[in-house]
């Protein structure tokens, strides 16, 4: 692969993945990770 | 780059995003609940760390394919994507908590193990499969007979949350004591096998187990920050490769899966002939070559921008 090209898809990546980050934050998934990381996670420490 | 440097900032960065102080007083402790755990942080950074101030990506990932009305993960594997498209492992080498805990222990002067190469090169994948399997498969498949689904890779395998959340956890509340069982007992015989063998081994959680450096791995040849060879100067010494912890050979493979993008290997180099480019620029961590009309005249300097 050309090293434009790599730089080219890098930056499509990019544009892509703040896309879908704008998307996901306004369907409400950001209030998932939310709710999950304001609360001690049990299973994560290990207490099922 | 000051030998320094990058311990000043993954210690700067770890201290920054688990500052919620209050989670750490005893008897009063409470995880921190404001607007910013809506974000991840780019790390391995348990968010039951009483100090956390932000989500970690792998957690966030399994909580959202945990949910009963399965969707998208579109806001956390965009995250992760971006990250990933923008800088490759540079997070791994530069903003890792875990990965600076693995480092200093490494530092503890012991005999080093050397895993045999095609031991070493099998096991590599091993993360690969942790990634697929652990963090989106079973998170996403399985369901409990009261339909909940299960963070795999968090609930059995991660031995950053029990360093950064369960460990502190406990020892902050006295309720939580009672019910430490057979999983508790399980996640602290792989955190102390982490850092067993992160004192004779490089950074083995990195190398073997972490779905995030797994992740991030896939975008090294194409993200926008990478790493350059100028063929011209190299001379094919192989001091980056001696100074390469993860086993890569910076000068035939300047982004390798493996590179953590600690720039270790542009210290080694006396020629100067690996930098980082990104955006038709570069930043050179070793000594700079300065082009003057009688020749070439090397100095040292810090992160220079060219």
């Amino acid at each position: 692969m050309l090293k434009k090209d790599r730089n080219y898809l890098g930056l499509i990546l990019l544009a892509a993945a703040l896309g879908m980050c704008v998307w996901g934050f306004a369907s409400g998934e950001a209030e998932v990770v939310f709710a999950k990381a304001s609360n001690i996670c049990m299973e994560c420490i290990g207490l099922g | 780059m000051a030998k320094h440097t990058r311990k000043i900032v993954q210690c700067t960065w770890g201290v920054l995003t688990n500052a919620w102080v209050k989670g750490f007083l005893p008897g009063m402790a409470a995880l921190y609940q404001g607007p910013l755990k809506h974000f991840c942080v780019p790390g391995m950074n348990c968010y039951s760390c009483p100090g956390a101030l932000g989500a970690c990506p792998i957690g966030s990932l399994q909580a959202v394919l945990n949910e009963r009305h399965r969707r998208f993960p579109f806001y956390v594997l965009g995250f992760l994507l971006a990250v990933g498209a923008f800088v490759g492992r540079f997070i791994c080498g530069w903003l890792c908590l875990f990965g600076l805990i693995q480092e200093l222990l490494y530092k503890i002067p012991t005999p080093k193990l050397k895993i045999p190469e095609r031991v070493d090169h099998a096991l590599r994948y091993m993360k690969y499969v942790i990634l697929v399997v652990l963090v989106i498969a079973l998170p996403l498949l399985f369901r409990s007979q009261y339909g909940a689904g299960e963070p795999f890779f968090c609930k059995y395998l991660c031995p950053v949350g029990t360093l950064e959340g369960g460990v502190p956890q406990v020892l902050l509340n006295d309720v939580l004591r009672p019910t430490l069982g057979w999983l508790f007992r399980w996640k602290m015989l792989i955190l102390i096998l982490c850092i067993l063998a992160s004192i004779f081994i490089y950074r083995p959680f990195c190398k073997y187990m972490c779905p995030l450096g797994a992740f991030y791995s896939l975008f090294q040849k194409i993200s926008i920050i990478r790493v350059k060879v100028d063929k011209a100067s190299c001379t094919g010494c192989g001091a980056c490769r001696r100074a390469c912890g993860m086993g890569v050979d910076p000068h035939k493979n300047p982004n390798s899966a493996e590179c953590i993008r600690c720039g270790e290997c542009m210290r080694a180099c006396s020629k100067s002939a690996l930098s980082f480019t990104g955006a038709g620029k570069e930043i050179h961590f070793g000594k700079k070559k300065v082009k003057k009309d009688k020749g070439v005249h090397q100095q040292k300097q810090k992160g220079v921008c060219s």
